[in-house]
């Protein structure tokens, strides 16, 4: 560990909090249909798609109505995928002539895009053509990621309400989460990705020769868009296979600093916006402050683990000062890379610039880890705002009785059919991840995928089930993911992972804007010191985290101690 | 009768005896799937047991999981105990309610205008409606409602107040309980309920836990845990899979233990004694509820409505000062009002002999031959008359009469001020010289504005109701310091003063007597009658305070809160539990494939036996060691929700985390000392 290696984790995480706040505030005023800076420009088109789609955004939808709208629209783009998919090889944009996905893939890649999942059992670069890329994955990074900016929305309403029966409007959310939020942030993005040199070309690929005179293929391809919304969307789908390691997704340690704080600044800014549409900023702030403390303490973790490296190949004679450098690209380094690699899973963000695989059994602990918490610190955007919320209504619940009074937040009486619905959407993470990966490790076609014996194989298996089922999308490389049991399987739990989670949290939204918001008093149960940041960390540590303790033993856990021992598998 | 409930012991013999019994009754799965972690914990150990009987059978290592299964029936059995208990102890008091319980043979009328046409009826035959003759020495058959009469009734039965109140047809003192009796006189009864729902009947019902519904936070709480049981179950049984590829077996007493210990079974043990426990504290106190929701509620609650008389002043006006005209010195206005009121027997009059005698020494003596002159409504003045000097006291304008001349501007000021205040001037005169002013008020009850202070501090809000006029309210509102106040209410302003708070989101409470408080008493959210009462407004009520003190309604709250505060608190403790318990078991069940996680080992326990066991065995302790706590209560302090939640966050939250790791680490090195490690 160095002082410039702490200085740029510190660095980092201050440029995001810094740019929350006011981004924070532009997203909760667009998103409530006000004005702003860009409504001279984009104002005349949104009124034109309303116009043209028929859509009042003016009409407010139920709770049912709004998860029918937003189902038929995830479905939609699950078909339309799907076919894009299949059938690339008739599509334009096809320079290398790339076939159609087999069904089980396209399945698989399909649910994972629509779910701001990314998880990519292919490899982009030799699978996809840039039509597909463009048309197929580059619109749904979009859309997952408005569709999380507008259930989050939806959910942050309910909180603001009293007695109504509506949440907003799904279709006028979409629009304005895509035309406001994330177009303009991926724009501003991957122009400046392009200036530090990631490529966009419709090019196929250039053929070099090397210094030793062999013929190398580099591909190319419309890669800077693609990243920005990689990144600011949360969803982590390379353009390459070995994503952002690739130097043409990330050329420099300055372009990392970039795509570091691009996939945190939106989850972030979603807790800001929270507080500014509940009408107490406060109430985000402290959100805020769970999410950050939380992914400083993991990102440092994983910083001192990678820094300390692995005793057995120091013994060997590997030089200690650097860390373990398995699997890191020199150009970030182990800070830049553990830092990225605590951000890609504390947001849903598959994206990595490093292989996880190869981090220290801790380091690896704590991306796993990270995931298992519900993809909630800070969590993908939207999706970690309203992770966040169910684990603040379990808190308030469990803790709240003890002031003496029924327990609310933030004027809401939180109920019977609040804690029925919270605990079925807690209830999808354990049932995906610990069955699908007991599932798999009893299975001759689960174990066939692994590329290590003992317990690193154990983390392989249950980093994909995880990865899938929080919507991350990284993997432990190394896992020969298209098979038939983890195409089919991690795409469902991709998808029970989203929508499974997503029905109950508006159902509850559903259920509460309907409720009285009660005044305040000297009574009511303070939600935004820092006593409630102790104890929602607390909450979301126990409650999220410790069930998979014993799981997590036989893995990274295990690997650790053993590795400490001096043991090798 | 009630009172002597109080002295039930927290562990009266008789009751343990009679619990432990219960609990074993209560065994039967049938009655415990409502509730789930411990029917979980039951299914557990009775597979447990099976494997322990099957192995000691078939000659393979038996000892070890027939001590766990030990262990998980003493959990079941010790939160069957804490119920148990809490039920014995309502049940107790129940039964000295029982004892009331008229079977006595009634008078029933087929004409209720002809006293003389009675038929000897059984009290259960009569239904609601029936018109019974109740007669001196008679015990009332039923509740019910007086058409015609006036007698003396005795209601220690019921109020275990033994001097005997006056009831009569009409008004707001016309509802009669069952088991009560008539001393003097006779009633004609409307009886009001029918046998078996009788107020007696509801509250032997209630406190014995029988008709106990779950109270909405009771539910939402089940959920809660019956939801961290499944997720545990998942954890658990998924481990078999994830540990067999790691190349262990794990067998089913160790997944057993891991299971019992992670589910909130502590919680879970305590749940209904707490509940039950709840309502027991509030008969205790002379209150009864007709539901568990509306304890609840009640600490909910955050604007109390109260009578402003009988709850916040004493209801009679007293001396609150004197002031003497221009040449009176203190004393000598001291003495003349004392004089003035030596004949005055009333409350007012022993009011100023009172306050001269504290602060000024003066105890006058009745001189002999002294005449003392009684108030009446024509003079409108009283006073004394003894050896030719005539003292005078009396409402303002008739003794300014008497006096003659003008009134000096000292005196017209301290006249103004104090009925701008409030109060009541009276005048006092000696021999036909004004000596000055005595000033009459509402006292307010000592302590009651620190009272309100307390409850301002919780987040409640105190309003006034009054008869009085607006000047006088907010006077006494300021002196009280309640937060606000309705002058000249009527019933229907109460009313829409209730749905007015309500509609901005808030939980009322108010108590009441009469018949026109009905309405509004069904209103608000906690609505407590006195038992004094009509039966109107005990029927529209959901609390009946059997003292009929208007002040109760603050204790009501507290006890309100206090119940769920317990619950929080002993949640909060169950789950922070969980995180030592990983560190005793996980490393205990992996050691074998992977030794090298002995380091998680950090309590440094014995054996990897003895470390499951001691688990298991802490987890059933706490049960019972908790059980005091859930019968009495958490300790209510009036703090307000950020203070009260750092306190018990810190006690419930923190000390839940680390009490186990010391109970556990005790229990192994006891488990070793006696050679099991």
């Amino acid at each position: 560990m160095t002082l410039i290696g702490w200085a740029q984790v510190a660095l980092a995480l201050i440029l995001v909090f810094l740019a929350a706040v006011p981004l924070g505030r532009y997203v909760a005023a667009v998103m409530q249909g006000g004005r702003s800076a860009l409504s001279p420009v984009l104002g005349p088109v949104e009124r034109g798609i309303y116009a043209l789609c028929g859509v009042n955004p003016a009409h407010g939808m139920g709770w049912r109505g709004y998860v029918a709208a937003l189902l038929v629209l995830n479905a939609l783009h699950f078909l339309l995928l799907y076919a894009i998919l299949r059938g690339q090889y008739y599509l334009p944009f096809n320079p290398q002539g790339f076939s159609g996905m087999s069904p089980r893939l396209a399945f698989n890649t399909a649910i994972s895009f629509v779910t701001n999942t990314n998880w990519q059992a292919y490899a982009g670069e030799s699978t996809l053509s840039h039509g597909a890329q463009m048309l197929g994955l580059t619109v749904h990074n979009f859309l997952s990621a408005a569709t999380g900016i507008a259930a989050a929305c939806a959910v942050s309403r309910a909180f603001a309400a009293s007695r109504l029966r509506t949440l907003g409007n799904l279709w006028a959310d979409v629009t304005r989460a895509m035309l406001y939020i994330l177009m303009p942030l991926a724009l501003v993005v991957a122009s400046l990705l392009l200036a530090m040199g990631v490529p966009q070309t419709l090019a196929g690929s250039v053929d070099a020769t090397t210094l030793e005179g062999a013929k190398q293929t580099i591909a190319l391809g419309p890669v800077a868009f693609q990243e920005a919304i990689k990144l600011v969307g949360t969803n982590g789908g390379g353009f390459f296979n070995a994503n952002s390691a690739h130097p043409f997704e990330n050329p420099t340690a300055l372009s990392n600093l970039l795509e570091n704080w691009s996939l945190l600044i939106l989850p972030f800014s979603m807790a800001v916006a929270f507080g500014r549409i509940v009408g107490d900023r406060r109430q985000g702030f402290a959100l805020m402050w769970v999410m950050g403390s939380l992914l400083a303490v993991f990102a440092g973790l994983t910083y001192a683990a990678e820094a300390a490296g692995n005793p057995l190949l120091h013994a060997l004679g590997v030089d200690a000062v650097a860390g373990n450098m398995e699997g890191k690209e020199v150009r970030f380094g182990v800070a830049a890379s553990s830092l990225f690699a605590a951000s890609a899973t504390a947001t849903s963000t598959g994206a990595v610039n490093a292989m996880h695989d190869s981090f220290t059994p801790l380091g690896g602990f704590v991306t796993l880890f990270l995931m298992q918490l519900g993809e909630v610190v800070p969590g993908g955007v939207g999706s970690g705002l309203y992770g966040i919320l169910v684990f603040a209504l379990l808190a308030v619940f469990v803790a709240g009785l003890m002031v003496g009074r029924t327990p609310e937040y933030l004027g809401k009486k939180v109920q019977a059919r609040e804690i029925k619905l919270a605990m079925l959407a807690v209830l999808i993470l354990p049932l995906c991840i610990l069955g699908g990966t007991a599932m798999s490790l009893m299975t001759e076609s689960g174990t066939g995928s692994l590329s290590n014996a003992g317990p690193h194989g154990l983390s392989q298996m249950l980093y994909a089930w995880t990865s899938a089922t929080a919507n991350n999308g990284s993997a432990f490389a190394g896992i020969s993911a298209d098979t038939d049991l983890l195409d089919w399987g991690l795409g469902v739990a991709m998808l029970l992972g989203r929508f499974a989670f997503l029905v109950p949290v508006l159902a509850i939204a559903g259920s509460l804007a309907a409720k009285p918001k009660l005044p305040p008093s000297a009574g009511t149960f303070p939600t935004h010191g820092p006593l409630f940041i102790g104890l929602l960390v607390g909450v979301i540590l126990i409650l999220g985290g410790l069930q998979f303790l014993p799981a997590l033993s036989l893995g990274p856990l295990a690997e650790h101690f053993a590795m400490l021992a001096g043991k090798t598998f | 009768m009630v009172q002597t409930a109080d002295t039930i012991a927290l562990f009266d013999s008789t009751i343990i005896a009679r619990a432990a019994r219960d609990a074993f009754a209560k065994l039967n799965p049938a009655r415990l799937i409502r509730n789930p972690v411990i029917f979980v914990t039951e299914i557990v150990a009775v597979l447990v047991t099976v494997l322990a009987i099957r192995n000691a059978m078939t000659g393979q290592p038996w000892t070890f999981a027939a001590s766990i299964a030990v262990w998980l029936w003493l959990t079941v059995l010790f939160a069957t105990f804490a119920e148990a208990v809490a039920e014995g102890r309502g049940r107790a008091r129940a039964e000295s309610l029982r004892r009331a319980r008229s079977d006595a043979v009634a008078k029933l009328m087929a004409n209720p205008a002809d006293r003389t046409r009675i038929t000897a009826t059984p009290a259960s035959a009569l239904r609601r409606g029936s018109v019974v003759l109740v007669e001196a020495g008679d015990l009332m058959p039923s509740d019910g409602e007086i058409i015609e009469g006036v007698a003396s009734v005795n209601e220690s039965a019921v109020t275990g107040e033994s001097a005997p109140v006056i009831r009569e047809a009409g008004g707001d003192r016309s509802a009669v309980t069952g088991g009560t009796q008539v001393v003097s006189d006779w009633l004609v009864v409307r009886i009001t309920a029918d046998p078996g729902s009788t107020f007696l009947d509801r509250m032997i019902g209630l406190v014995e836990g029988a008709s106990r519904r779950k109270t909405p936070n009771e539910i939402a709480l089940d959920i809660l845990l019956a939801g961290l049981t499944i997720i545990f179950l998942i954890a658990v049984v998924t481990l078999v899979g994830l540990a067999k590829y790691s190349g262990t077996d794990l067998g089913v007493p160790v997944l057993a233990a891991l299971l019992v210990t992670l589910i909130p079974t502590t919680i879970g043990g305590l749940l209904s004694a707490i509940g039950i426990a709840g309502m027991d504290r509030l008969v205790r106190f002379n209150v009864v509820a007709t539901s568990g929701r509306a304890v609840e509620a009640a600490g909910d609650v955050d604007t109390l409505l109260l009578d402003k008389t009988g709850t916040i002043t004493f209801g009679n006006r007293m001396c609150a000062g004197l002031t003497g005209v221009p040449g009176v010195d203190e004393r000598a206005i001291a003495e003349a009002a004392a004089m003035a009121s030596l004949g005055d027997d009333t409350p007012e009059g022993r009011s100023i002999l009172a306050w001269v005698r504290d602060r000024h020494g003066l105890v006058p003596a009745t001189p002999a031959g002294a005449e003392a002159i009684p108030f009446s409504a024509t003079t409108r003045v009283s006073g004394l008359d003894a050896n030719g000097r005539v003292w005078r006291k009396g409402a303002v304008d008739s003794l300014l009469k008497l006096a003659g001349g003008e009134p000096p501007a000292v005196f017209s000021a301290a006249v103004d001020r104090i009925a701008r205040a409030g109060g009541t001037p009276l005048a006092v005169a000696l021999d036909g010289r004004l000596m000055g002013v005595i000033e009459l008020k509402d006292i307010v009850k000592p302590g009651i504005r620190d009272r309100f202070a307390q409850l301002r501090a919780m987040g409640i809000r105190t309003v006034m109701i009054t008869g009085d006029n607006k000047v006088t309210a907010a006077a006494i509102a300021t002196e009280a310091g309640v937060d606000d106040f309705l002058a000249q209410a009527t019933p229907q302003d109460k009313l829409d003063y209730i749905r007015k708070v309500q509609a901005e989101g808030r939980l009322v409470a108010m108590c009441g007597d009469g018949t026109n408080d009905a309405p509004a008493l069904a209103q608000a959210d906690v609505g407590v009658a006195m038992q004094t009462g009509t039966q109107a407004a005990r029927e529209a009520g959901n609390m009946v305070d059997l003292d009929s003190d208007p002040t109760k309604l603050i204790e009501v709250v507290e006890i309100g809160k206090q119940l769920l505060i317990t619950r929080g608190s002993l949640t909060t403790f169950s789950i922070a539990n969980d995180v030592s318990k990983y560190f005793a078991i996980l490393p205990a069940i992996f050691v074998a494939t992977y030794p090298e996680l002995g380091t998680l080992n950090v309590m440094r326990l014995a054996s990897p036996q003895s470390a499951i066991l001691s688990a298991v065995i802490f987890n059933a302790l706490i049960i019972v060691a908790l059980v005091p706590l859930a019968l009495r209560g958490v300790r209510f302090r009036p703090l307000g929700a950020a203070a009260l939640l750092r306190r018990n966050l810190l006690v419930y939250g923190l000390g839940g985390l680390v009490a186990p790791f010391a109970g556990i680490k005790l229990i192994d090195m006891i488990l070793s000392l006696l050679g099991f490690a």
